[in-house]
This record gives structure tokens, sequence and C-alpha cells, in this order.
């Protein structure tokens, strides 16, 4: 594939598996006190995982998987909602396919839709749109996920939809923002991240400029990445190379997409339709003010939320469930109590476990080769 | 005074009622599967007419067990439905995947296929011509494979109870004496080749149902794979073969690696897959080792009979695109690892579910 291979080229990835050994040498760095790098966004995971990254990195390296899937910071509660939704009378639920799995307190939106409720995978909000378009009389719920890679297009669509008058679609906004979620993370009391791969579709929208406090005030370098393993490779080498110089910058490996101030028209389509709720509840996290968002009340009539008398009950995560460990970082998702046990792809407890770029999801499908050895030594 | 048999009106009605019959309707109604003449008219003027089988009884076929017994020592037996979305689609339709499907089941068990059965289920509504196309679709198909349907049924359920048609196709063949073909008997010294290039099927179906918005035709690979079968057959020891339909690549080699307590390693180098489909994959989130294919084997052969099955897959029209993708080991047992091509391995298992898009 054009545009792809070139991204992909194994010589190229030893030269920087070689390069990185170096770094780690110069840095006095070994397996018993790992550099932890950070990756956010849920695309690199599934790109770690899919080329079989962690296996090439030398032991020194520890890649913790962030919270970067939108679909895995989705909680009970939200999922339950989505649910209620789904399932009233004359509704046509649209939703991303990955999101259809995800356990709320009762059911998935999978176990709704065998129920009888009429839950359609669509791969963009204006697929929703069309939907409602060409079902007059009925009301169709798009469920919004995703951060601000995906919160444009939503936009886009809602702004497509008052604009042409539609009144029978409505969004039920999850969006989420990537910043405040990392400066959680960074406040974390048990925080001990090295440095971050930063996330690269996000960044294409929002541009580099936001994320300046994680290396002004917290002192970690940051490398916005792009998602092929070469592209990965090289954001580690960067992020080395600014720990050998004893600095902390935000660094911009992704150049082929990503420019310093992002994208203006996204962003004025998502500052036209969104606002910041004051909270906003994540899986495993609780809740991170300013980090959700709602749409604007001159989009009143298109929200879900306002039209449906959605039940928004708080539920506790699942007690067995450490997602939130995972997610931090703090804990590798084998060490979590019902890994493989309880929790697996087919009955998941946690979202972690359920889509492709879940932490979970990504050891339990791809990792048992390189952790296996892992439980033997630790004797887990 | 003449008797009545020979008035000229009882001989207009006999002869209208003797005349063959044709479906007047532009859909499918209930009438067309109520027993009457209705349905009588649907079977001659659609089923026996468009299959080109004239002799297909819609109660029961005989065979001749000494004809059977001369072309092998078992009869294999199987039984396969079929529900797609859209009926048609670049490639093929439901009739022509119904024929290949069993075909195909039985053909990788070592069978040569002999008869199938075809059973309708029609949705009221559905349009006759639609119909028309695709019976007289797998007519062609069958030729094509070489079987014949010498047996059917017909049912129609009110609009709304199925999916425009569904279609279950029953086949019998003959396993010639000496092919023993099992997922039990792969060597940990095998290696794995795969017929032809994965995920065509899969991804023309997602395209064709059009919610995707994408501007391009990628064809079903959907095919009989019984010449190609008996082709490899002739020309090297196999000991394990399977079509890979839904669950792609992925599926089946677990489901062996699983059978024979064998591990496999498949180099992703090496899996051929068509740029469009790659490129497909890559926008949804999709591996081609997941999808589902039509007219695709994978058979495993002893690493040294490697270049022979090689050449006389290639040799065949199906299978010019045959690749090794896996090589098998003793340990780890039961486990397929992927070799990612770019240093790494990892575990290569079954999807859970459906294969589901991802957001971003």
């Amino acid at each position: 594939m054009k545009y792809v291979d070139e991204f992909r080229n194994p010589a190229a990835g030893k030269k920087l598996v070689a390069r990185i050994r170096e770094q780690v040498a110069a840095l006095g760095r070994t397996a018993a006190d790992p550099i932890k790098i950070m990756e956010v966004c849920g695309g690199h995971t599934h790109s770690i995982f899919k080329f079989g990254l962690e296996e090439m990195l030398p032991d020194a390296i520890e890649l913790v998987h962030g919270p970067g899937c939108p679909v895995c910071v989705l909680p009970v509660g939200r999922v339950d909602d989505a649910v209620f939704l789904a399932e009233q009378p004359g509704v046509i639920f649209a939703t991303y396919g990955d999101a259809i799995r995800v356990p709320g307190s009762q059911k998935s939106l999978l176990q709704a839709k065998a129920e009888g409720a009429d839950i359609r995978t669509v791969y963009s909000p204006t697929d929703a749109l069309a939907l409602a378009k060409s079902n007059p009389d009925r009301d169709v719920v798009f469920f919004g996920l995703g951060f601000e890679t995906t919160v444009p297009s939503t936009a886009l669509t809602l702004l497509q939809a008052e604009a042409e008058g539609v009144t029978n679609f409505f969004v039920f906004s999850n969006h989420i923002t990537i910043v405040p979620t990392i400066r959680a993370i960074l406040d974390a009391p048990d925080l001990s991240i090295d440095g971050f791969v930063g996330p690269g579709h996000v960044t294409m929208v929002i541009g580099t400029e936001p994320y300046r406090f994680i290396a002004d005030t917290y002192q970690k370098p940051f490398v916005v990445s792009g998602f092929e393993p070469l592209d990965v490779l090289q954001s580690i080498v960067m992020l080395l190379e600014q720990m050998q110089a004893g600095e902390a910058r935000v660094e911009n490996q992704y150049r082929r997409l990503v420019a310093h101030d992002g994208n203006a028209t996204a962003q004025g389509a998502m500052a036209e339709v969104f606002e910041l709720r004051e909270h906003f509840e994540w899986r495993g996290l609780g809740s991170i003010e300013e980090s959700g968002l709602r749409l604007r009340d001159r989009f009143a009539h298109l929200d879900a939320e306002r039209r449906f008398l959605v039940p928004a009950l708080a539920v506790e995560d699942p007690k067995a469930c450490q997602c939130g460990d995972v997610l931090k970082g703090t804990i590798k998702p084998w060490e979590c109590k019902v890994f493989g046990t309880a929790c697996t792809p087919e009955t998941p407890i946690g979202a972690c476990m359920v889509s492709s770029e879940g932490a979970c999801a990504a050891y339990y499908n791809y990792g048992r080769l390189s952790t296996l050895p892992v439980l033997a030594t630790s004797g887990a | 005074m003449d008797s009545p048999e020979r008035h000229p009106l009882f001989q207009r009605i006999e002869k209208h009622r003797r005349r063959s019959g044709r479906v007047r309707e532009n859909v499918v109604v209930q009438a067309h599967g109520g027993g009457g003449k209705a349905m009588r008219d649907l079977i001659e003027d659609l089923v026996v007419r468009e299959l080109g089988e004239p002799e297909i009884d819609e109660d029961q076929a005989f065979a001749s067990i000494s004809e059977l017994g001369a072309r092998g020592d078992r009869v294999a037996f199987t039984t396969d439905s079929f529900v797609v979305t859209p009926l048609e689609f670049p490639g093929g339709d439901i009739g022509r995947l119904a024929v290949n499907g069993t075909v195909n089941d039985l053909a990788v068990g070592g069978a040569e296929p002999v008869f199938l059965s075809c059973g309708l289920v029609l949705e009221e509504g559905l349009e006759i011509d639609t119909l028309r196309r695709i019976l007289r679709s797998m007519g062609t198909a069958a030729r094509e494979a070489g079987v014949r349907i010498v047996t059917g049924d017909t049912k129609v359920v009110p609009r709304g109870k199925a999916d425009r048609m569904f279609i279950n196709t029953s086949g019998i063949g003959v396993v010639p004496s000496g092919v023993k073909l099992s997922s039990r008997s792969v060597q940990p010294d095998d290696v794995l080749i795969v017929s032809g290039r994965l995920g065509d099927h899969g991804a023309a179906i997602l395209v064709a149902r059009g919610e995707l918005d994408l501007d391009t035709d990628i064809p079903s690979d959907t095919a009989p794979l019984n010449d190609l079968v008996r082709t490899l057959l002739d020309a090297a020891p196999v000991h394990a073969m399977r079509d890979v339909t839904r669950g792609g690549l992925a599926a089946v080699l677990n489901e062996i690696a699983l059978a024979s307590e064998v591990g496999m390693v498949v180099d992703a180098q090496t899996i051929p897959v068509r740029p469009e489909v790659s490129g497909f994959c890559e926008l949804l989130g999709l591996d081609p080792v997941h999808l589902a294919n039509e007219g695709r084997l994978v058979a495993a052969v002893p690493s040294d009979s490697a270049d022979a099955a090689l050449a006389a897959l290639r040799g065949h029209p199906m299978g010019a695109d045959a690749v090794v993708v896996a090589r098998c080991r003793p340990e780890p047992a039961g486990v397929v690892t992927i070799d990612t091509g770019f240093g790494g391995e990892r575990i290569l298992d079954m999807l859970v579910g459906e294969p589901l898009p991802r957001i971003c």
C-alpha cells in the first residue's frame, strides 16, 4: 500500500531499535528501573500490539498504555443511558461498531439489540443523519463518542442537521477532551511516567500548543506521533533524545499530518456546537473536571439528553475491575485480579477488555507470548 | 351426444391444465408457497427452468448406490444455510454462494460433490425478476461445479418474517478410496498453503451494503473449489484441508492448530491480499485475516511437498496466487502466532464476535 508501506519498513525499524538500545544504555537505565513511556492514544496501543513493537524494544523500556481509547473510558452509567435511549419506542440508535459490546450494569447494546432494540452500526455521524432523513417517522440517536478526533465530525453533522431543519436527529454526547485527561494522569500521586507518546489524530485537530504545560509545568517530554510502527519507534527515539539532553519539550514527529496550530475549521465547528461540562465521569478514573463536552443551548433541540428523560445515574465501576489502575499505568493488565479469569474478551467486565484498542484486550489477544514469561518470572 | 370428455370446452380446460406453468405476478405472493397452482407455476417457471434441471423433484431424488460406489468408498453429506445482504453483489449472489458453499464444504473433505438440494425460504414481496436471476445463477454455478441440483423445497413467509430470501443447500459427495483428510492429522513439520488472496468476499459484502460510501468495487471470490482440490490431491500428500470462510484465515488456522495440537507461525508478509482490500481494512481498522472468503482453501502439507503442492495449485486458474502462509512447529501447541514482518511476533487468535470497525 502506497503511503503506508514506507512506514512499515522492517530494516528501518531495526535501525531505530538499535538506536533506542544505545540511548537506553547511555541513560544507564535497566529492566529493574525501566523508562516508562505512556502512549496516550488507543490507536498507538493497537499499532504497538499489531506490529509486536513491545517485543522488539529493550527491557529497560516499559510502555504504559494510556486512557486514550474512548470506548474503554466510557463509564457504566453512560452505557446504561445508551441502552435506555436505544430501547425507547421509535428510536433508531446509531453507534460506532466497537461500542456495541461494552457492558452496562444490566446489558450491552448488543444484548439490547438482540432483545429488539433497533441499533445500527454506522461509520460516521453523517451516516446517522442520513438514517434520520430516510426514516422521517423515527427518532435517530447518534452515540457521540471519542476525543477531539471525532468531535469535529459530530459538530459538523449537527450544524448540517440544523441548517437542513432535520427534527428527528439527536446526539447523545459522550465526547471528551484529551488535555484534562493527561493532566489528571500527571496529577495522580502514584505517577511514574517519564515521557509521553502523544496522540496524532487529536493533535491534528487541536495543534501542539495545548500540551505545552506538560513540558513546562510537569517537565515531561511529549512527542506527538503517527500511528505506523516507524512513527512510534521514531517518537521513542525523540523522547529518549530529550531525556539524554535533560530537556522536556513538546515535539511533533507526525509533521506529515499535524500542523502546529491544528485545524482551525475543525476547532471552529467544535467551539460553535460544544461546550465543556463541569464534570464528566470516566471509567476507572472517576470524575474529571472539564473533560466532557455537551451540546450548547442553541442545539438543545438536537440533544438526546434533553429530548429524552435519560436516567443519567452514576453507576460504580464493577468492584473487581481494575481498569482505572490499568489506564493510569499503575498496574499492567495481567496484574488485574480478574484478567483472563472472570474478565475475558468473551465476557468483559471492564471496557479495556472490549475494544481492540483496549490494553487488556490487546494483551489477552496478542500479548500472551510476551506476558507469559513475565507471569512465570514474577511468580503471579 | 358426445361424451363429456370429447366436448371442445372440456378439452380446452384439460389442455390449459397441462400447459407448463408461468408466473404472472411481479413479486412473490403467499400463494406461491400454498401448495396450489400458483406454487406449481413458480416451481415450473422459475425453479425447474432457471436451475436447468428438468427432472428436479420436490419430494425426493433417487441415486444409484452402485454408481456412487464406483466413484469412491465413502459418502460425504453436508448442509449449509445462506443469508446475505445484499442478495446480489459484485462477483456473485446468494444463489452462487449457496451452490459454491456446499460444494466447497464437500470438496475440502476430499469428496467429489455429486448432488445438491435447494431449499428456498422466500419473503412475500421479493421481486420475481430477482428470484429468476438468482435461480439462473444457481443453475450456472451448479453446472460450473459439475454437480446436479436434484431436489428442493419452497416456502413463502409473510412480509417482514425473512430478509427477502434464504437458501439452504445440502450436498452429497463421494470420497475416493485412499483420500483421508482431517484437521486432527496436521504434523509439526507441515506447512500451510492458502490458495489465493484473502478477504475479498468479506470486503465485497461490506462495500456492497452501501453503508460506507466507498467508491470501489471489490468482487467476491465465490467459486467452486472441487476441481482445484482434485488437482492438489493428485499432486501432493495433504494432511488437512479447510475452506476459509467466516472468521477468515485466523479462525481456520486456530481450529486446525487446536485440533492437531501443533503450533503455527504465520508470516504476515506472505499473506496474499488485494491492494483494495488492504486499503479497505486500513480504513476501517479491520484485518484481512479475519474477513470471510468463499473460494479459498487452506491445505496442510508436509514441508518437503510444499513445492509440488504450490506448483499444482498455481497451475490451476483458481490457485494462481497460492502461497505458503504459515509453518507448523511442535510448541506452543494449539497456539497460532504471527510474525509481523517488523521483527515482532504476536498471537493471532480468532475474533470473539463479528469484525467491528474501530472508532479512530
